[in-house]
């Protein structure tokens, strides 16, 4: 192996390292282009073709799938075929590299590009081919600084009038309201399950709605808010209650008197979505304290709900601190019940929802880069304890 | 000790009928829509899902024609023993049992006779979901016996167009996963530390920081609106966490099997797909229900990268343009959603282990 080789031959090693490392960068890059042309040569070719619809989508299913296996496979082989020290050299590369290749594609660079692009106007940075900075850096840099705009998307993000009732909405409602709701929620439930005698079927029922689509799940809960005119038979749930109790039937999430307070009803939906999550986890965390310690509590006289707040909660403190998290990285990023629901008028828009407006209907891809971007910023922290709990863990030695 | 059996036989009750209530909250959105589904499109329009179960309501017993009887609807009349004018008949006479309603105008409308009695509006049928499987334009046949054409929703399209879409984006990130997770686990190669930093560190990053530039680089590719773009953008997103949660588990696996195997003269890829894969199938399996209910379920990235082509609508987004197009449509709304919802339940409730094993392995990540 390397070891065994001399110091004379120091200057052909260098070269060899140089080589080595050429190769795995080919090899990472290789896999995934070859696949990426092959399955696009492969479309085309569907595409042309005006086969039933059912014929693409599984030609389609075996083609990707199994152009990626076979991909692998081949590749293997040819680095299996080169002598034993470089296949020890490249091989990791064949089984690591595209992974790598496409989290580099498509979520580690576009951090970058998208803080690139926040910096710049409407149309983000001019589309000029890289290479015109080496070959003409001055009409380059020109037309960059023409479009560069510094930090004013940043300030707008905190001082434009929609952007800072997204703001409001997902500090005060999402993070601030449906976050607690759906892990008192979803503890509540856990610990009555534990105890009740049907707890597989309840929990199976109360997480069932994790299986739904956000669509699916606001065309369920418009039904539930639907209102017809007064005088008239109300079929939405709440407006019938409310009806049957002599009052006056209203729209709710579009219920813009009571506002900001309408985005309770949307808050309602991914509660009622999210508590099966929260009640998963807690319930397996509840299942982990040991019997003697609550039975001890017991003997001691401690009552239902001392045992509750003094045993309990802080057993499964970790399990709360992490569910927590989860649910409001999950709200800082809510969309399609906003989207669905209300299309985030009435004052329910939120960080989201101005995102994919300014990218995507506005097309001020700069503004809405900058509030992509303050989306990340508000995950470091989490992310900062995640690689600090790989280091504890020594997962990694 | 206070703690008599019969109190605990009272809090049992008290926390299995607190929780029996919970669920029922629970249940009865989804009970509403389904019922809702079956209903006839007036139906639904006019009367509340519940209405289906039994309860009490006017059911007209007979229709009297008053000419017939000789009275005269411009002074107060008797029928059934009840005496009322022609205003308050209008409006609908109560008495008893029994209720009066003049239909149709003054010189030549009828008095229903009406009691109350236990009904069920029962006209159910599957007639919402022809018209929303079916393709472009649906007979359907009305109440009187007259048939229709109308507009279909092509959903079974769609339901195709989500599993081209969710079968290889669920499959295929996988497969470059567990390579990658057993490249991690049992492979040495410099940077392997810091690559799977990086892993770890892209768990949390929300998929907004990534749509403009995938946008760009898919347009310059001409990918936008196709199924390979999709899969490439779901596997990408999918991925650190498919990696990290692979990894874990494949480095659980017990080392002497490993090297037992190493001894035998074994290659890594005969490991991997032997020994493995085999043995990590539970762990394939719930990031697999993870992916697959999360893509099924996904509405932004089709939205943003398959766009408003119709030959590759996802039924999530089919459903989200019939509630901006249509949304009093409720009969085709509600069949909508339960189409959308059939395969991510089944997929539920037959791999549910699974999932709640990935799940709280997946906790870790925070």
């Amino acid at each position: 192996m390397a070891t065994l080789e001399h110091s004379v031959e120091g200057e052909q090693r260098s070269i060899g390292k140089i080589f080595t490392w050429i190769l795995r960068f080919g090899l990472a890059i290789l896999i995934p282009l070859i696949a990426f042309f092959v399955l696009y040569q492969g479309f085309l070719f569907l595409r042309a073709g005006n086969a039933p619809k059912w014929v693409i989508a599984l030609v389609a299913i075996v083609w990707g799938v199994g152009g990626v296996t076979i991909l692998y496979y081949v590749f293997n082989r040819l680095v299996e075929s080169l002598p034993t020290d470089w296949t020890a050299r490249l091989q990791p590369f064949v089984f690591v590299g595209p992974a790598l290749a496409l989290l580099i594609w498509f979520l580690a660079l576009p951090a970058v590009r998208t803080l690139y692009i926040s910096l710049f106007g409407r149309n983000g940075p001019p589309a000029l081919p890289i290479l015109m900075a080496v070959t003409n850096p001055a009409e380059y840099f020109a037309a960059v600084s023409a479009q560069f705009v510094g930090l004013a998307n940043y300030v707008a993000v905190f001082t434009d009038r929609l952007m800072l009732g997204a703001l409001r909405n997902n500090i005060l409602f999402w993070i601030g309201i449906a976050t607690p709701l759906t892990v008192i929620a979803g503890l509540l439930i856990a610990v009555l399950a534990d105890r009740s005698s049907f707890e597989r079927v309840a929990k199976s029922l109360i997480f069932m709605p994790m299986a739904i689509s956000f669509v699916g799940a606001s065309v369920i809960w418009n039904f539930i808010y639907e209102v017809n005119p007064p005088d008239t038979p109300q079929i939405g749930l709440l407006n019938a209650i409310i009806a049957a109790f002599g009052g006056r039937p209203h729209g709710w999430t579009n219920y813009t008197a009571i506002a900001p307070w309408n985005n309770l009803f949307l808050v309602i939906i991914v509660v009622w979505l999210q508590a099966g999550y929260a009640m998963v986890l807690f319930s397996a965390a509840i299942k982990g304290i040991p019997e003697e310690i609550i039975e001890a509590a017991r003997v001691d006289g401690a009552t239902e709900i001392q045992i509750f707040f003094r045993v309990m909660i802080p057993f499964i403190l970790g399990t709360i601190i992490t569910v927590t998290t989860t649910i409001i990285i999950f709200t800082l990023k809510i969309f399609d019940v906003v989207w669905v629901m209300t299309g985030g008028q009435y004052g329910t828009d939120v960080i989201a929802t101005q995102f994919y407006r300014q990218s995507f209907i506005n097309r001020n891809s700069g503004f809405g880069s900058a509030i992509a971007i303050v989306l990340l910023l508000a995950v470091v922290p989490v992310m900062i304890y995640n690689l600090r709990q790989l280091r504890e863990q020594e997962a990694f030695r | 000790m206070k703690s008599t059996s019969s109190q605990k036989l009272s809090n049992a009750f008290l926390v299995n009928g607190v929780l029996a209530i919970i669920v029922i909250l629970w249940l009865i959105p989804v009970i509403g829509v389904f019922a809702s589904s079956f209903r006839d499109r007036f139906d639904i329009q006019t009367s509340p899902w519940w209405s289906i179960l039994p309860h009490r309501d006017w059911v007209a017993t007979k229709t009297i024609n008053p000419r017939e009887l000789g009275l005269d609807p411009s002074g107060p009349m008797t029928v059934e023993g009840i005496t009322a004018t022609f205003e308050e008949m209008r409006a609908g006479v109560e008495q008893g049992n029994t209720r009066l309603i003049w239909v149709g105008t003054r010189p030549i409308g009828k008095i229903q006779v009406q009691e109350k009695q236990w009904v069920s509006s029962s006209n159910l049928n599957l007639e919402n979901y022809r018209q929303v499987l079916l393709g472009k334009s649906v007979q359907i046949k009305l109440a009187d016996g007259t048939t229709q054409t109308v507009r279909g929703d092509d959903f079974s399209g769609s339901l195709l167009n989500s599993l081209t879409v969710t079968i290889p984006s669920t499959i295929i990130p996988i497969l470059i996963a567990a390579f990658a997770a057993y490249g991690f686990a049992w492979m040495n190669f410099p940077g392997r530390r810091f690559w799977f930093i990086l892993v770890v560190a892209l768990l949390v990053v929300p998929l907004q920081i990534a749509l403009v530039p995938v946008l760009r680089d898919f347009a310059g590719l001409k990918l936008n609106g196709t199924f390979l773009g999709i899969w490439l953008a779901h596997t990408g997103f999918g991925l650190p966490l498919a990696t990290y949660l692979l990894f874990n588990y494949i480095r659980g696996l017990p080392r002497e099997t490993l090297e037992a195997a190493f001894i035998d003269g074994a290659s890594h890829f005969t490991i991997f797909t032997r020994l493995i894969l085999p043995l990590s199938i539970p762990a394939l399996a719930s990031f697999a229900i993870f992916q697959f209910l999360w893509v099924w379920n996904d509405y932004l990235v089709a939205l943003i990268i398959l766009g408003p082509d119709p030959n590759v609508r996802v039924v999530t987004m089919k459903l989200a343009s019939i509630v901006g197009d249509r949304g009093q449509d409720w009969h085709l709304l509600t069949a909508g959603a339960f189409v959308s919802m059939i395969v991510p339940l089944l997929v539920f409730f037959g791999l549910q282990r699974y999932f709640v094993r990935g799940l709280l392995a997946g906790s870790i990540k925070g």
